[in-house]
């Protein structure tokens, strides 16, 4: 097994494409933010930081081009600390 | 015992993927750090929505939202200076580390405004004023410095690293076909634009 870095990691114009996603990403939460959407406006901050976070994890760090020992990992650390914040948000629902 | 050791004398050992996990693992180790911060964050908004927002109203959005940009656009070209590095081409990546130099510093320069604002209207945290405030606007304040604050340790770190790569390329110590040191640098820094991009709705965004 070749253990030294593979240079299959991908161009210039795919950082560069997915540089402008993540500024009209930023764009689009500032904008929302403005508007009024009750108790969905921290739902959809979120969801768009959740986005824009997956786009820099796969491309600008790599993974989506990793082993998948590095997929497993993290899906594990993910759940870990989705875990603990499930657990402790019933803590506070029904304190 | 010394004639196999004349016969590997070329191969040096050398493990990128394992030297990437290991990145990785302490990677998780800051998620965590950040995540349990994140928790605590969640806890007192769910305890005290309305004051959060008034608190958070007083935050700059303008300063948030080119930090942002800064941060991603800083991400961008530690990516592209891997890559220039993957490519053979030492000049563009010396280049683009030195950009995202430039751009960590402008960040922190912003931080220094954005808070000696704050400093001089008297918030920061067991000042009268601060004390003086509703308790869900104290704990807001109170996170608020500590996160954002612990974020910006970590961009100093990533200053640190970063220059230290820098003048490991400019010496070939960082070569095309050695150069997961660089290659964890860049995962380093693409953390710390990962957490910022989570901070910022959460402290500058909320209406």
């Amino acid at each position: 097994m070749d253990n030294h870095s593979k240079n299959n990691h991908p161009g210039y114009s795919t950082y560069f494409f997915v540089w402008l996603a993540l500024l009209a990403f930023t764009s689009i939460t500032v904008t929302v933010a403005g508007i009024n959407l009750g108790k969905y406006t921290m739902l959809v901050a979120l969801g768009i930081a959740a986005v824009k976070s997956i786009l820099v994890v796969n491309i600008f760090m790599h993974i989506k081009f990793e082993e998948k020992i590095f997929k497993v990992f993290i899906a594990l650390s993910f759940s870990t600390l989705l875990i603990i914040f499930i657990l402790t948000s019933f803590d506070i629902i029904y304190r | 015992m010394s004639s196999r050791q004349e016969g590997t004398v070329a191969h040096v050992h050398r493990d990128d993927i394992g030297a990437r996990m290991g990145m990785w693992l302490f990677l998780f180790t800051e998620v965590l750090l950040f995540g349990g911060m994140f928790l605590v964050y969640a806890f007192y908004r769910f305890q005290h929505p309305d004051q959060f927002r008034v608190a958070a109203m007083e935050l700059n959005t303008g300063i948030g939202t080119l930090n942002t940009v800064i941060l991603l656009t800083s991400s961008l070209t530690v990516a592209l200076a891997i890559t220039a590095v993957q490519k053979g081409n030492r000049f563009l990546a010396v280049l683009m580390l030195n950009i995202t130099l430039v751009f960590a510093l402008m960040f922190m320069v912003n931080k220094y405004f954005e808070w000696s604002a704050k400093i001089s209207h008297g918030l920061y945290p067991g000042s009268k004023a601060m004390l003086d405030l509703p308790n869900g606007q104290i704990l807001f304040y109170g996170l608020y410095y500590v996160m954002t604050g612990l974020h910006a340790l970590h961009v100093i770190i990533g200053v640190v690293i970063l220059s230290f790569m820098q003048i490991q390329l400019m010496k070939k110590k960082i070569t095309q076909d050695n150069h997961v040191k660089l290659e964890n640098a860049g995962l380093y820094w693409h953390l710390v634009d990962l957490i910022w991009i989570f901070l910022f709705p959460l402290f500058y965004l909320i209406q």
